[in-house]
């Protein structure tokens, strides 16, 4: 009797657990992708990201539980512009999931939704990290969220087609609350105008091109490649010449080489949450630009 | 960007001047002023859906254009002067977002369907204290496979040229010839894969890198030391090639879990080439792995290998040192268990790293020996023969900081004492099969190596090898392995 009941309750239980289930299940490579799906699709989405804003987009171990993740996942947001080619592709050929097969409706590529910056008019490995489809550290600009946004809520109402409309409720939603937004972080943004700075890596530009931001130098020497001291020495002389204001650099990024040129040449070395969850602020898409602007406009004054 | 001024500001225009036509319009009744504002807000709707509409057309001609060589370069590092328009998406947003519009591909040429090519030069500089003449792994039949130090000096390794591509929207496919220092060409891995037939299902067939292990799927210079450890030497004779078909599956649960089933000709080591139709060796691997936290991962594996061996030759020296030359024939079983761990704080592997690796494998063999088939020394003659033998590996690998890792590894091999019965029944004496003489073969390694970048490698690995049970060689290695054009993915 009382194994019947349990069994009954076991039963119970996981039917109730299988009927909670989001409708799709979706991952995103970068956290800025799994806050905007989020943003989309609200609780039809079961939204995990293979990736922290304390990690290097580019070198990612492709560890098992993210193989696991990806052979159940409906749906794959990725930057694409080879920013995940060291890693993704292993995940994709080992989860054998056709859904997220390239050019299928569950591989979704952010990239591909933009105008890129930074594309190189030759590719040369001596040239350090380049990407042949330009600049793949695409979030920093709220323009560039709203075409994702838009593309994102496209695919996710072609692959849930019975929930459609709910997903382009909530992109309306969505699009008017980041107009606002966009307007008040453009006014907030006026002092940085014009303003020199150096960064680590570039990785920023889309955020510099928004707010005309004027990025004078970067602590590597080449894309991906750490600077030596003869360079940082070389890095401090031009910057006697030719001052900026702030060394900037991402959350995930190692801090030794900003903090000797902060050090060095007496600016402030500013750490951008960079994407969601880079610091306590930046719990969604909304508060990375609230505190990247705050941020920035801190050290600037 | 005029456009999207061009946009707003009819948009502004509109939404200014279409109510106040209303009002003059009709007064009288609020039911139909009424369903006339409702009128022209969805007229209003429609304008912009229609506008947005055209801004992503735009948008798509931009990015193709943009993707088009010679690139278009945006110096983001130049001031922008002019003032970012005002947003697209202040204004109510399109009912239906337009479909996206994908870059179009480079060209229309035929070159654009090329596959990837990559090409891996290695070599090392070798100075052992020993004459890698005389290596032996004591106490083992030896595999006559990729054994030992190598040779002294300076050597060019194998350059490994890969050639991979989708064939069609269910196979893709891969080459890697070894180019190795002696002139020879060989096909290191020749297979396609087809997904897609079965959820989680992957079938790989023609000429592949066995499953089995962990560092078996492993491409040789993505190996954290110079050389393989002493028990794949002495198992397999280096890494296991499997010509066959390999059948992987990954459970549909949260927890990785994959299974996995190989048949091969298993005509290589330890098998041996039976002239028979069908099946030569098989394999069964399983995996398991999970995260711990966001700083660490592991794998588990475990494997099982089966081969048949039909006059495997082997050469040894008798009692009175003389050369013969013996044959095993019978069966081969492999068991294996492997395990990795691997550490980064918050999981951002590129400023500091911890991998702690290791394996065990235990075989045994049983069936006949044939002892001097040429007849040199008082042969031949037959005998049974059985074995259970095992080694295992361990190591770790840090990076302290970028760039640069430090490695250690232990290696120790177990020959166990095998039943001869030639021995047994006193025709021969255990002396006359000196290299099955028991023995434990052990190696201590350590390793420095620096990457300039994830293309270029250069490593230094000192190592004390006492393979010959006796004797132990000091080996000091000096070793490059650079990475030319595609560079795919590492596995985990």
């Amino acid at each position: 009797m009382t194994l019947h009941f349990r069994f009954l309750l076991l039963a119970a239980l996981a039917a109730a657990s299988l009927q909670a289930r989001a409708d799709l299940n979706v991952v995103a490579c970068e956290p800025e992708w799994a806050s905007l799906a989020t943003e989309l699709g609200g609780d039809k989405l079961k939204v995990t990201s293979t990736t922290t804003a304390l990690q290097d987009p580019h070198h990612i171990e492709a560890r098992p539980s993210l193989i696991a993740r990806m052979r159940g996942a409906d749906l794959l947001v990725c930057t694409g512009m080879e920013l995940e080619v060291g890693w993704l592709p292993v995940l994709l050929q080992q989860s054998a999931n056709p859904k997220l097969a390239p050019g299928a409706p569950g591989n979704f590529e952010a990239g591909r939704f933009i105008v890129p910056l930074d594309v190189p008019a030759r590719l040369d490995r001596s040239d350090g990290d380049v990407h042949a489809a330009g600049n793949p550290h695409i979030q920093l600009d709220p323009r560039n969220i709203l075409k994702v946004a838009a593309a994102l809520s496209a695919r996710l109402a072609q692959i849930d087609a019975a929930n459609a409309s709910l997903y382009q409720d909530r992109f309306r939603a969505f699009s008017g609350r980041w107009g606002e937004a966009m307007r008040k972080w453009e006014q907030q943004a006026q002092p940085l105008r014009g303003l020199p700075v150096v960064a680590r890596h570039k990785n920023m530009n889309y955020l510099w091109s928004w707010l005309g931001v004027r990025e004078v130098a970067t602590l590597e020497p080449k894309p991906g490649v750490e600077p030596n001291g003869g360079q940082l020495s070389q890095l401090k002389a031009q910057l006697a010449v030719q001052p900026a204001r702030m060394v900037v650099r991402g959350a995930y990024e190692d801090p030794r080489a900003s903090r000797w040129l902060s050090e060095q040449a007496g600016i402030p070395d500013v750490v951008l949450p960079f994407t969601v969850g880079g610091n306590d602020k930046a719990t969604d898409l909304f508060g990375l630009f609230d505190s990247t602007l705050s941020l920035l406009l801190a050290a600037a004054k | 960007m005029s456009s999207v001024h061009t946009v707003v500001g009819l948009a502004v225009a509109a939404s200014c001047c279409s109510p106040l036509s209303s009002v003059a319009a009709d007064e009288a009744d609020p039911a139909v002023q009424l369903q006339q504002l409702k009128d022209q807000v969805a007229e209003l709707r429609q304008g912009y859906e229609l506008r947005l509409q055209a801004l992503e057309r735009r948008i798509a001609e931009l990015q193709t254009a943009a993707a088009k060589p010679p690139a278009t370069v945006t110096p983001a590092a130049a001031p922008v002067a002019e003032p970012s328009p005002p947003p697209v998406a202040a204004t109510p947003a399109a009912e239906s977002p337009p479909m996206p519009v994908a870059a179009a591909p480079a060209g229309g040429s035929a070159s654009a369907f090329n596959p990837a090519i990559s090409l891996i030069l290695a070599g090392t500089y070798a100075n052992l204290s020993r004459d890698p003449a005389t290596y032996r792994l004591q106490g083992f039949i030896p595999s006559g496979g990729e054994v030992g130090p190598g040779s002294r000096g300076f050597n060019v390794g194998e350059s490994e040229l890969g050639i991979s591509a989708a064939i069609d929207p269910m196979f893709s496919g891969r080459l890697t010839a070894a180019l190795a220092s002696d002139n020879s060409l060989s096909v290191e891995e020749g297979w396609f894969e087809g997904q897609g037939l079965l959820a989680g299902a992957t079938i790989r067939a023609g000429r592949f890198l066995s499953s089995i292990g962990y560092l078996n799927d492993h491409h040789a210079h993505t190996w954290d030391f110079v050389d393989a450890p002493l028990a794949y030497q002495a198992f397999f004779g280096g890494p296991i090639k499997t010509d066959g078909l390999q059948l992987r599956w990954l459970a549909p649960t949260d927890r990785y879990f994959e299974l996995g089933a190989e048949v091969g000709s298993g005509t290589s080591f330890p098998g041996s080439d039976g002239g028979r139709n069908g099946i030569g060796s098989t394999a069964l691997f399983a995996h398991i792995g999970d995260d711990l936290g966001t700083d660490a991962s592991w794998r588990l594996g475990a494997s099982f290998q089966h081969y048949r061996a039909n006059d495997r030759p082997f050469d040894d020296m008798n009692a009175a040192g003389t050369t013969v030359s013996n044959a095993f024939s019978g069966t081969s079983r492999t068991w294996g268990l492997d395990a990795i761990y691997k550490w980064a704080p918050g999981g951002n592997a590129r400023s500091r790293s911890l991998t702690i690796q290791g394996e065990y494998f235990r075989r045994s063999e049983s069936g006949t020996v044939n002892y001097d088939l040429q007849a040199r020394a008082g042969g031949p003659a037959s005998g049974s023969y059985a074995s259970t033998q095992s080694g295992w590996y361990l190591q770790a690998v840090y990076q302290f900081v970028p760039r640069w890792r430090l490695g250690v590894r232990y290696d120790r091999l177990d020959s166990g004492t095998p039943e001869i019965g030639l021995v047994s029944d006193g025709t021969l004496a255990p002396a006359d099969f000196s290299i099955l003489q028991p023995a434990r073969p052990s190696r201590g390694t350590v390793m420095l190596d620096w990457s300039p970048s994830e293309f270029s490698r250069l490593r230094l690995q000192l190592a004390a090898d006492r393979s010959r049970s006796t004797e132990t060689d000091r080996q000091i290695f000096l070793q490059y392995i650079m990475s030319l054009g595609a560079h795919g993915a590492h596995q985990f």
